[in-house]
C-alpha cells in the first residue's frame, strides 16, 4: 500500500504534466515516469511478468519509438495554441472533468471487499501460470495477435518506404560531375581541405590557415558555418599566444634550440626510445597536461 | 483495491482530455497510450481482486495490440509530416492534398 500512495501522486502529476507540457519531448519523458511507476505497481499487484513486459515493451520499445519519431519530426516542434474550432478547448476540459468526477465518485462508492490471494493462481510461478492460460484457452487470440504483429511490421515498412524518383548517383557519375564543374566553373576537383586541427581542442570548428595566413572557409563543415559556431583564425592565434604565456615561453619568440627545452613537463612520460623527433613538436601535448 | 481503480480512472480521464486538447499528433498519440496503460492497471488490479490470472492475460494482449498500433500510427505520422512538414492534427484535416 505504501508503494501505491507514494507512486499515485507522482503518476497523476506526471500525467497532468503531459497535458501542460509545451514541448513534445517533455511529454514523452513524463509518460516514461508514468509507465515506470505503473510497472512498479504491477510488481506490487503480484504480476511480475507484466512488470517486466511493461518495462521492456512500453518504456523500452514504444517510448523509444516515440522519441525517435520526435527526433525525426524536430525536437522543438512545439504545440500551437491557436483554437481552430471555437470553444472546443473549454468544452473538452469541461467534458473531461465531468467524466473524471463521475468515474471517481462512482468508483469510490464501490466496496470490493478483501482482495483474493493470487498465490493459488500463481501456483507453478507467474510466468508458467500465464503461459498455461495463453496457450490453452486464449491460443486463438494469441495466433491472431501474431498475425497482427506481422501486419503491423509490413504496414510500417510500406508506409515508411519511399520510391526513388531519380536513379542513384554512382561513383562514376559523381567523378564525372566533379570534372564537369572544374571545366565549367573552375571548382577545385580534389577533396576539400581538412579543418585546422590544433593541439588545444578538437578543432573541426576551426578553419585551416592558408599559407598567407587567411582562413580557408571551405575547410569547415557548412552545418557549423550555418550555426555560427566557427572559430575565427585570429581568435585561434590569441589562444596560442595565451598558451605560450601560460607555459612560460616568450610570446611569438623564435623556436628555441633543443638543448633549452624544459624537461619537467615531459618527465612523467614513459621513456620512448623510438622518439627522435624535435622536442618543439611536444609543445601542444605539454599544454594539455 | 478500490484506490487502484480510482487511480486508473483518473489516468484515463487525463488521457482523454489530452486527446481532445492537444494539437501535436505525437502528443495525442502519447495520451492514447496513457489511456491504454490506465486500462491495463484496472485489469491487473481486478486480476488481483478476483484471484485469477485472466486479467493479467488481457493486459498482456492489450500491450501487444498497443505495440502494433504505435508502430502503424507513428509511421502514418511520419508520412503526414513528410508530405506537409507539420505534425499538427489540424493540418491533416483533409486526407488529400
Amino acid at each position: 500500500m505504501i508503494t501505491f500512495w507514494v507512486l499515485a501522486p507522482i503518476m497523476v502529476l506526471a500525467a497532468l504534466g503531459m497535458l501542460f507540457a509545451r514541448k513534445a519531448v517533455h511529454a514523452a519523458l513524463l509518460l516514461a515516469v508514468v509507465m515506470i511507476s505503473l510497472a512498479v505497481l504491477y510488481a506490487a499487484l503480484e504480476a511480475p511478468f507484466l512488470f517486466a513486459v511493461q518495462i521492456i515493451v512500453y518504456t523500452g520499445a514504444i517510448l523509444m519509438l516515440f522519441l525517435f519519431v520526435l527526433m525525426l519530426v524536430g525536437v522543438d516542434a512545439s504545440d500551437s495554441v491557436v483554437e481552430t474550432i471555437k470553444g472546443q478547448r473549454p468544452l473538452a476540459i469541461f467534458t473531461g472533468l465531468l467524466l473524471g468526477i463521475i468515474l471517481v465518485l462512482g468508483l469510490s462508492q464501490l466496496s470490493l471487499g478483501a482482495s483474493a490471494n493470487l498465490d493459488a493462481a500463481n501456483d507453478p510461478g507467474n510466468v508458467p501460470a500465464l503461459a498455461n492460460i495463453i496457450f490453452s484457452r486464449y491460443v486463438l487470440a494469441f495466433e491472431i495477435t501474431s498475425s497482427l504483429l506481422i501486419t503491423a511490421a509490413v504496414g510500417a515498412m510500406v508506409l515508411a518506404h519511399r520510391e526513388r524518383l531519380t536513379p542513384k548517383a554512382t561513383q562514376a557519375d559523381l567523378a564525372a560531375k566533379r570534372m564537369r564543374d572544374f571545366a565549367d566553373k573552375g571548382t577545385h576537383p580534389g577533396p576539400l581541405p581538412a579543418p585546422g586541427v590544433y593541439a588545444r581542442h578538437n578543432a573541426v570548428d576551426t578553419p585551416a590557415l592558408l599559407p598567407d595566413g587567411t582562413a580557408a572557409e571551405s575547410s569547415v563543415s557548412r552545418v557549423l558555418a550555418a550555426r555560427g559556431t566557427v572559430r575565427s583564425a585570429p581568435a585561434m592565434a590569441e589562444d596560442i599566444e595565451e598558451l605560450k604565456r601560460q607555459l612560460g615561453v616568450e610570446p611569438s619568440g623564435p623556436a628555441r634550440p633543443a638543448s633549452a627545452e624544459p624537461v619537467d613537463d615531459l618527465a612523467d612520460r614513459p621513456a620512448d626510445p623510438s622518439r627522435t623527433d624535435d622536442p618543439d613538436s611536444n609543445h601542444g601535448g605539454g599544454a594539455q597536461s | 483495491m478500490t484506490e487502484y481503480i480510482v487511480l486508473s480512472s483518473i489516468l484515463f480521464t487525463i488521457g482523454a482530455v489530452g486527446v481532445l486538447v492537444r494539437r501535436n499528433a505525437i502528443v495525442v498519440f502519447m495520451c492514447v497510450e496513457l489511456m491504454l496503460n490506465a486500462c491495463n492497471l484496472a485489469l491487473v488490479a481486478f486480476a488481483k481482486q478476483h484471484g485469477n490470472l485472466e486479467g493479467q492475460v488481457a493486459a498482456f494482449f492489450v500491450m501487444v495490440v498497443a505495440a502494433a498500433e504505435v508502430v502503424i500510427g507513428l509511421a502514418i505520422i511520419m508520412t503526414i509530416f513528410r508530405a506537409r512538414r507539420s505534425a499538427s492534427v489540424d493540418d491533416a484535416s483533409l486526407l488529400k492534398f
